[in-house]
């Protein structure tokens, strides 16, 4: 028999529970809709993302809900926590499609099952096949080149070649990097992997290593350092470099397209997949396919990115840095090489 | 309530007993606090445990309270079980009241709520007068609505008195309540305190370390050691017929001197006294109790003594002299005519009561 | 102890099943479970990935944790302690103003005083730019280094030890120190034979504290390119995508947090704002006059600018030309943000200390000692980096809605689709976890205090339980529980990764915002959010001042 007190605590406990079930319902998504009732034109129409793209999207979401009625909702993170999310949340998510911003992770996603194939012919006429899966799990947005950048003052763009070429000493102290915990730098090696095998790659990030590079974990800080003479050559994303020229024109920093004699230089691209138990999926293709054709230029010029679709015309601040080859290594290789790169990256010393 | 000078309640009938403790028996860690404790209290008695510390007495008082459970025996209170080793009644059931020697006010309510905390429930009027009452009793009249940090120490204990005496409890203990005053106000408020408490008819339990306290304060005294009951007894019985050397000892200043019993009387280097009741072999060694107010002094170069010591005490003086023997003895006299040391005294003792305890 | 064995007023043999003395044990499991998630990663070991680090950079990250604990420790103790032997002892200009001046550096993220200095002090920030400009031949030392790693946290760490250090200073008996003074003991003897020594459970405590941010922290050492542990879990997260591997480094973490803990909980002492007892302050001020006292106020003044206001006046200067492009819209959003911020950290607050106060009291009056060692347990989430929390509670949340799924699905035929997972619940939960620990030593602290002899008068008056915990125990212990969940409130503002990984579907906070306009080096963006955090943090700060001193 329980004591008067002990029933009291237990129905307290019990509507404590109550309570915050409710209150915890008023802010979780909402259940998953049968197919049909998402399609009655009375219910109001939204597509849930979850993007790790959050600067300038919100913009390019409103226009394109102007566009077609549909309401985007988003939530933002970083790739890895949002697949883990993903993961976790398994045929009960609300998200609807997955955002990222380097390939590694939308590969990722696709092997681990997250995101669902989609046949379109607008998103195959749009994008090509080397940006996005070839099972057609994710596609490739805007494109994002990782590439060499230099002060006019103190290199002239003749003693520039390749990447491999900084693990010359003649660099020595006259670098600025990023460090190897960002993924840019992660799918970097992975593409030098690609390009050359493991031994080799190793052999050049050591190179890099031994000229004692700067470190510093933001593009923007290392084009500032570049430009204050901290250094003379670094690699940066090439947007970061279109985003503060806007701003500031006189900026003092020039690009060089890196392996324009050999390769090409090494381009990573955020894009978006389809979710695998996405509550309304075809909201969430009707955006993947705007996105693609009439939201391309959009999409890609509030980040200063070039455009996926070759159809459309870049941003004219980037547009100024001229043509350039890419390195038409297929873009699940950078997820698919992930983890030997930072392996390697470890073994070589570079931190 | 009063008593013969034996301890027994001077009607004549064997007052009924209101708090009783029999065979209580309390231990720590193996150590002994209270050790088979008995006694019997009256009710209306004012009754102290008398003890140097750490001899159980707050241990003891603490079992009263129903705040500790005893590992055997029983405590009654009215007739009624307490405490035993399998059931303890919780003391917000007891109606027992406490005051603490550091009174333990709510610091956070004033003088009024203090006061009315135990007379929860009972009709505002009911408790507006029952605290005025009570403020008036110990002379806080007004002071109602101050807070404990804004009054004395003086002030702070009758609070507590007032706040332990508001529900009318039977029993009210008192943990060494007077000894954070300073000691003039200890003895004044001794006093008041008792006579408030006469008027309540509450009976009292008293615990200190401090024999004055106990002897003006109570009708009847226990002295504990180590958890035991050495003596129960009126003041004057303690005092004059002590149960145990440790007793004599405690309370008051005690020499013993050497002596042999010889009949019906105890042969000592300083007479031969009559003793009474005690029983041996011829020549058996004893151990004659002498205070210092037994002992007088007169300057006589013939005397057998010295004087080795004089404090002066204020109203008297204690000389301590030595006897021929080497053994030391005291003497408590008139403080206006001072012997220097040195002097040699003859020594008579008196004795009106005659202790002696075996010597082994 | 054997006054609550008297209480029970059971006879023994008749039994009766009492709820209450489970409950702690059961909060306790609750809030220990996501740790324990994370933990059990270390029963199926990756022993190829360890290797791989253990080869690489494994005793790199060792080394720098180490070396960042023993800077933070070293540092904290020095300025914390200093600072408070100086505030409580000396008398000095400004003294009464610095007293709680120094105390505001807790109101600063350490993310935030992380992007801020490396911003002002690298090579291409003001401070260079002008020594290049003006054509010195000042070298300044790399900031982003070791050195500038633990400069940062000390700088925002060291309040912890500051409050806690006074605390231990102040309930000093004065007559102590007569006494030291009069046996011939100089100013310097005094304080290292006799203050350091008394104080020392409460400054133990509060570097523990610190040591415990600094463990857990992983995005400030980003920026000093000085990888710890916490960063290595993230690293092996997402570089190496092993969230298994990455468990099994929490777990080690959590375990070595483990350590610390006990280690610290052995010379536990009372914590946080003490009345003194007797009316002499703790110990006799000595006047700092002429160039003593003026090199004191320089002191107090130069740690109050390098730890507050070069953060501050950096924040304004980047709002201000924030302010200048803000458009209306934007404004709504760090209104919503700042809505959102404050309706958590609030909710967080009086979630934790109530059940801190829950536990305590139910395994003080009726629990055993086995509920007394489970609650202490409770306390290692503040030891936890917050993303480690974040999957331990994500795993958790997503499995109990796969079950209730599951189970609806089978009874109701209904999909009630995610219920815990990505709700303000599921994140209330998290913060929960994270910080109970603050919560419960500052209502604990404040439940130490009240004298038993107060509550036993209750008692013998008659007093019920109940109305004892309401009428005496309850107001007594006020202050220190305002305290505590003041405490708790200002850390839930700054919190960074549990928010990140659990919040609900476009629910964001000031500090999730900061976090992404950082990453993004968009500096004035962040600048009206991040002082919104630092408003947000010194309200509380000072009204927790407020309490402690109105309690002494």
């Amino acid at each position: 028999m329980m004591n008067r007190k002990s029933a009291i605590m237990i129905v307290a406990a019990a509507s404590v529970a109550v309570a915050a079930f409710a209150i915890g319902r008023l802010y979780a998504p909402e259940p998953q809709e049968r197919a049909e009732e998402a399609q009655t034109p009375d219910t109001p129409q939204i597509v849930n993302i979850y993007t790790s793209r959050h600067y300038g999207v919100e913009p390019v979401f409103d226009s394109f809900t102007e566009a077609t009625g549909i309401e985007v909702r988003f939530t933002t993170g970083t790739d890895a926590l949002l697949r883990e999310r993903l993961k976790a949340e398994g045929a009960n998510t609300p998200a609807d499609m997955y955002i990222a911003v380097d390939a590694g992770n939308l590969w990722l996603a696709a092997q681990d099952g997250l995101l669902a194939e989609v046949d379109s012919p607008t998103l195959q006429e749009n994008i090509p096949a080397e940006l996005r899966d070839q099972e057609n799990r994710w596609f490739g947005l805007t494109q994002r080149v990782r590439t060499l950048m230099y002060h006019p003052d103190r290199v002239s763009p003749e003693e520039l070649s390749t990447y491999e070429a900084l693990a010359d000493p003649q660099w020595r102290g006259r670098l600025i990097m990023r460090p190897s915990t960002h993924a840019y730098t992660q799918s970097l090696a992975s593409s030098l992997i690609a390009a050359h095998g493991p031994a080799d790659a190793r052999e050049i990030i050591q190179g890099w290593v031994a000229n004692e590079p700067v470190l510093i974990d933001s593009d923007t800080q290392i084009l500032e350092a570049l430009a204050a003479g901290q250094a003379d050559v670094a690699i940066t994303n090439h947007y970061y470099l279109g985003r503060i020229l806007q701003d500031n024109p006189e900026f003092p920093v020039r690009i060089f397209w890196a392996n324009q004699e050999d390769r090409g230089s090494h381009v990573n691209i955020s894009g978006a997949g389809i979710t695998a138990h996405a509550p309304n999926r075809d909201n969430a293709v009707k955006l993947l396919e705007w996105l693609s054709g009439p939201g391309q230029e959009m999409f890609a010029s509030t980040n200063h990115e070039f455009p996926a679709n070759p159809g459309v015309a870049p941003h004219p601040i980037i547009a100024e840095f001229g043509q350039f080859s890419a390195d038409p290594l297929d873009k699940a290789e950078l997820g698919r090489l992930q983890a030997d790169a930072v392996k390697m990256l470890d073994e070589a010393g570079y931190r | 309530m009063t008593f013969k000078p034996d301890g027994q309640p001077a009607d004549g009938l064997s007052a009924p007993s209101y708090v009783e403790l029999s065979d209580v028996r309390k231990e720590y860690d193996g150590c002994v606090a209270v050790d088979d404790l008995s006694v019997s209290i009256a009710r209306g008695e004012f009754f102290s445990l008398l003890g140097p510390s750490g001899c159980g007495k707050t241990t003891t008082l603490r079992l009263i309270a129903g705040l500790e459970r005893p590992g055997s025996g029983r405590i009654a209170v009215d007739n009624r079980l307490v405490s035993d080793a399998s059931f303890v009644l919780p003391p917000e059931e007891r109606g027992v009241g406490i005051v603490f020697q550091d009174y333990a006010l709510f610091p956070h309510m004033t003088v009024f709520e203090n006061v009315s905390f135990g007379l929860h429930g009972r009709g505002k009027a009911h408790i507006h007068h029952r605290v005025g009452e009570l403020l008036d009793l110990v002379g806080l009249t007004g002071l109602g609505k101050s807070y404990p940090h804004e009054l004395s120490g003086g002030q702070r204990q009758r609070v507590a008195l007032a706040r332990s005496m508001a529900p009318s409890p039977s029993v009210i203990l008192l943990d060494e309540p007077f000894s954070n005053l300073d000691a003039d106000l200890r003895t004044t408020l001794r006093q008041e305190t008792r006579d408030i408490l006469r008027v309540e008819g509450a009976t009292v339990i008293l615990v200190t370390h401090d024999q004055e306290e106990a002897f003006s304060f109570s009708d009847r005294v226990g002295l504990l050691n180590a958890g035991r009951l050495e003596q129960v007894g009126s003041p004057y019985q303690i005092y004059h017929h002590p149960a145990s050397r440790f007793v004599a000892d405690f309370v008051g200043k005690a020499d013993f001197i050497p002596c042999t019993l010889r009949g019906d009387r105890l042969v000592s280097s300083l007479g031969r006294f009559r003793h009474q009741g005690l029983s041996g072999p011829d020549s058996a060694p004893f151990e004659l109790m002498i205070r210092p107010d037994d002992v007088t002094i007169a300057p006589d170069p013939l005397g057998e003594a010295i004087i080795a010591e004089t404090i002066f005490l204020g109203a008297d003086a204690l000389y301590t002299l030595e006897l021929p023997d080497a053994t030391r003895l005291h003497s408590l006299g008139p403080s206006a005519k001072l012997l220097p040391d040195g002097t040699r005294v003859k020594v008579t003792v008196e004795l009106a009561h005659v202790v002696a305890f075996p010597k082994d | 102890m054997s006054s609550s064995e008297a209480t029970k007023g059971v006879r023994r043999g008749k039994r009766r099943f009492d709820v209450l003395p489970l409950l702690p044990v059961l909060i306790a499991g609750l809030t220990v479970l996501p740790v324990a998630v994370v933990v059990s990663a270390l029963f199926t070991p990756s022993p190829e990935v360890w290797l791989h680090l253990w080869r690489t950079i494994l005793p790199d990250m060792l080394t720098n944790t180490v070396l960042l604990l023993a800077g933070v420790g070293t540092g904290t103790l020095l300025l914390g302690v200093g600072l408070a032997w100086l505030t409580t002892t000396c008398d000095f200009p400004g003294r009464r103003s610095f007293t709680w001046l120094l105390v505001l550096p807790m109101a600063v993220p350490a993310y935030i005083m992380g992007f801020i200095y490396t911003a002002i002090f690298d090579f291409a920030g003001p401070v260079q730019t002008l020594i290049r400009e003006l054509g010195l031949g000042i070298a300044v030392p790399q900031i982003r280094s070791p050195a500038g790693a633990i400069l940062v946290m000390t700088l925002v760490l060291y309040p912890y030890v500051y409050l806690l250090a006074r605390a231990g200073f102040e309930e000093q008996s004065g007559t102590a120190f007569e006494a030291a003074r009069s046996l011939g003991a100089g100013r310097s003897r005094l304080f290292f034979r006799l203050a350091l020594p008394l104080a020392r459970p409460s400054i133990a405590a509060g570097v523990a504290l610190a040591l415990m941010e600094a463990l857990a922290d992983f995005a400030t050492v980003r920026h000093f390119n000085f990888p710890t542990m916490s960063d290595g879990i993230l690293r092996v997260w997402h570089g190496l995508m092993d969230l298994q591997a990455a468990s099994e480094m929490a777990g080690l973490l959590a375990i070595f947090a483990l350590v610390l803990l006990l280690a610290e909980k052995r010379s536990r002492s009372r914590r946080a704002y003490h009345q003194s007892k007797g009316r002499r302050p703790g110990i006799p001020a000595q006047r700092l006059s002429g160039w003593r006292g003026i090199a004191a106020t320089a002191l107090c003044s130069v740690v109050l600018i390098a730890a507050f206001g070069l953060p501050l006046a950096q924040l304004i200067h980047w709002a201000t030309r924030e302010l200048a492009v803000l458009t209306p819209g934007t404004f709504a959003v760090y209104a919503r943000l700042a809505a959102n911020s404050l309706t958590l950290s609030a909710a967080a607050a009086l979630l934790t200390v109530a059940l801190a106060l829950l536990m305590i009291s139910l395994s003080r009056l009726k629990g055993s000692r086995v509920s007394g060692y489970a609650t202490r347990l409770v306390t290692i989430g503040y030891s936890i980096p917050g993303a480690v929390i974040a999957v331990g509670i994500l795993i958790l949340l997503a499995a109990i809605d796969r079950a209730a799924n599951t189970l609806a699905v089978s009874w109701l035929n209904v999909t009630p689709g995610l219920i815990l997972t990505g709700s303000l619940v599921g994140l209330i939960y998290a913060y929960g976890v994270r910080f109970m620990a603050v919560a419960y030593s500052g209502v604990e602290s404040s439940m130490d205090k009240i004298s038993p002899n107060t509550v036993l008068a209750g008692r013998a008056l008659g007093a019920r339980p109940l109305r004892l915990t309401l009428k005496i125990k309850l107001p007594l212990m006020l202050p220190g529980i305002i305290a505590a969940a003041i405490l708790v409130f200002v850390d839930v503002m700054k919190e960074l990764p549990i928010t990140v990984v659990l919040r609900p579907m476009g629910y964001d906070t000031l500090a999730v915002w900061v976090w992404q306009m950082s990453s993004e080096s968009l500096w004035t963006a962040t600048a009206l959010p991040a002082l919104a955090i630092v408003l947000a943090g010194l309200l509380p700060i000072r009204l927790l001042l407020r309490i402690g001193t109105a309690h002494r």
